[in-house]
């Protein structure tokens, strides 16, 4: 029987078009306690930068309704540590494609940890974080201007021996302008959105409940404005998209793909129910049947005009 | 750790903002380790969207009976609040690194020190001392009489000593000013130390015992995303990072118990 679940963007084969979104899923070790990762589609492990990095100071987290607001301050291991420890552990997970979010403060750390992540045996993809919108250097700086951003992807592109997926925020006027930008940059692809910059206020102490003051706004709320965006983008640009923000359900996966999406990641969900991925995946399966899809690729796109 | 669903048996206000809540599931059973915690969806849509971390009280592992007491302080636990008999709960459970307690032996002496909302896991923890045959004294702090709790069950675990802020229950003051000789409770006159509460009372008995060489652990709270260590919300700096070692602990998956000297609080 086919596997009406199957995708394959920028020649990457996924089994299934779910992958847990970066920053969501560490490594893979937690969640691999819950269930085999060999179900997912891939995985996109947290951000990775050259030295280790300790994050924001805590609280880190706030809720809103729906939604959630978080300012970790992209906490990863490094570069060394992630090679020799964290990516070699992901291998017992057979054929599982590992996308590498990389991220950095100047262009050079960008290039260092591409340079290296690629060289990893597993490692099918690397996802460009240009638009994290809680540390003070780097990150959505890159991400908000569309030169800026092309410069990057091409530094990057050179480098890379694997696909580029860049990595779009949501904070901007316009982001076709900066998707376009860095599809003629060379990038085989986009991840999209990343969170919505956001605040929330304790009332006992006037203050900002985040240490960091504003966080970036994930969950079910910001799904609406991901589904916009990638209507927008997609329409605009012949590179796959990842589709992200807000998904729960089947449903949610299927709007995204007929937004524009050719696969998706899973993020907050995944906090609030550690097997929300692979619920998922066997829920996509069903409501395929039931609406007589042959094939999700069918399905991207099937919103437009 | 999995997740499931248990069923409300029993809720009750038993002081100010205070709930005892009783659940009971095949995870029950697993849940064996004091200090150890539980990630309770509150409500069954995504307003609140994520898990609530609550403390074990007590499990009685045959009836497979849960016992949290909670504080209905935000969103999430007033919606907890409002659980009724009947009702399925979806938890996932046992979390973290509970308090350590095969290593203790009959005839020492515990100190277990509470505060507020941190008092509950002593219980639990206290339960389970007294089975290996540890004296177990109880120093449990609150802000006012109306907030007090648990003091009854308590004593039919050993020696108790309630502190109020205001002095309308027991000695007014902080839990740390009835740590004294006169009332048998100076460095030497105990062997270990657990405590769970605010962050300024576990920094005073870390900062004091620490000093002194003395045995002690402390049950840290923060603001949760998962639960399970994957989201990195809920971290602490380590006291004296060594070289190559992560200069950071996840409270959720590290803790939410540590060792005196582990993080810096």
């Amino acid at each position: 029987m086919k596997n009406r679940l199957a995708v394959n963007i920028a020649g990457i084969e996924m089994k299934n078009p779910i992958m847990p979104a970066s920053g969501c899923f560490g490594f893979g070790r937690e969640y691999a306690q819950f269930y085999d990762l060999n179900k997912l589609g891939a995985v996109a492990v947290k951000a990775t930068t050259v030295e280790e990095r300790e994050g924001n100071p805590t609280p880190r987290v706030a809720e809103t309704p729906g939604g959630m607001l978080n300012a970790i301050g992209l906490q990863n291991p490094g570069l060394a540590d992630v090679m020799d420890y964290e990516l070699p552990w992901l291998q017992q997970f057979g054929e599982l494609p590992v996308i590498v979010n990389v991220a950095g403060t100047t262009t050079d750390d960008y290039v260092q940890v591409a340079e290296r992540v690629c060289q990893a045996p597993n490692v099918a993809a690397i996802e460009l974080n240009i638009s994290c919108p809680n540390v003070k250097c780097g990150g959505i700086t890159f991400g908000t201007d569309p030169v800026i951003a092309a410069q990057l992807t091409e530094e990057i592109k050179k480098v890379s021996s694997i696909p580029v997926f860049v990595k779009l925020s949501p904070n901007v006027t316009d982001v076709v302008a900066i998707a376009k930008a860095v599809e003629a940059a060379g990038a085989d692809g986009l991840s999209m959105i990343n969170t919505l910059l956001g605040m929330r206020i304790d009332l006992k102490t006037r203050r900002p409940i985040i240490a960091n003051r504003t966080g970036g706004l994930s969950g079910p709320a910001i799904k609406p404005v991901a589904i916009r965006m990638i209507h927008d983008v997609s329409q605009q640009v012949n590179i796959p998209i990842i589709g992200m923000g807000g998904i729960q359900s089947a449903d949610d996966v299927i709007e995204f793909f007929m937004a524009g999406a050719s696969a998706v990641a899973v993020g907050t969900a995944n906090f609030v129910d550690p097997y929300a991925c692979p619920t998922i995946i066997d829920e996509l399966e069903a409501k395929l049947a039931d609406y007589g899809v042959d094939s999700i690729t069918e399905l991207t796109g099937a919103a437009w005009k | 750790m999995d997740k499931g669903l248990v069923t409300v048996i029993a809720n009750e206000q038993i002081a100010e903002r205070i709930y005892r809540l009783q659940v009971q599931g095949e995870l029950v059973g697993r849940m064996t380790r004091p200090g150890q915690f539980v990630h309770i969806k509150c409500g069954t849509g995504i307003d609140p969207l994520l898990r609530r971390p609550i403390s074990i009280c007590d499990v009685d592992a045959d009836k497979q009976i849960l016992t949290m007491i909670f504080r209905a302080d935000g969103h999430g636990t007033r919606v907890l609040s409002e659980s009724v008999p009947g009702q399925s709960l979806d938890i996932l459970a046992p979390l973290g690194e509970g308090f350590p307690v095969d290593t203790r032996t009959d005839g020492e002496h515990a100190l277990l020190i509470g505060g507020g909302i941190g008092v509950p896991p002593l219980y639990y923890l206290g339960k389970q001392l007294r089975a290996r045959g540890v004296k177990v004294t109880f120093v449990i702090g609150f802000g006012t009489a109306s907030q007090v709790f648990l003091t009854e069950e308590l004593a039919e675990l050993g020696t108790g000593h309630v502190v109020t802020m205001d002095g309308s229950a027991g000695t007014k003051g902080l839990v740390t000013d009835v740590l004294t000789e006169a009332n048998g409770l100076a460095p030497a006159d105990w062997d270990v130390l657990y405590s769970c509460g605010p962050l300024p009372m576990l920094r005073a008995l870390q900062d004091t015992y620490q000093k002194l060489n003395k045995e002690g652990y402390i049950s840290l709270e923060e603001r949760m995303g998962c639960g399970v260590g994957a989201c990195l919300a809920c971290v602490c700096s380590v006291q004296e990072p060594q070289e190559g070692k992560k200069k950071y602990k996840k409270i959720c998956s590290d803790g939410p118990v540590f060792a005196f000297g582990e993080v810096r609080v």
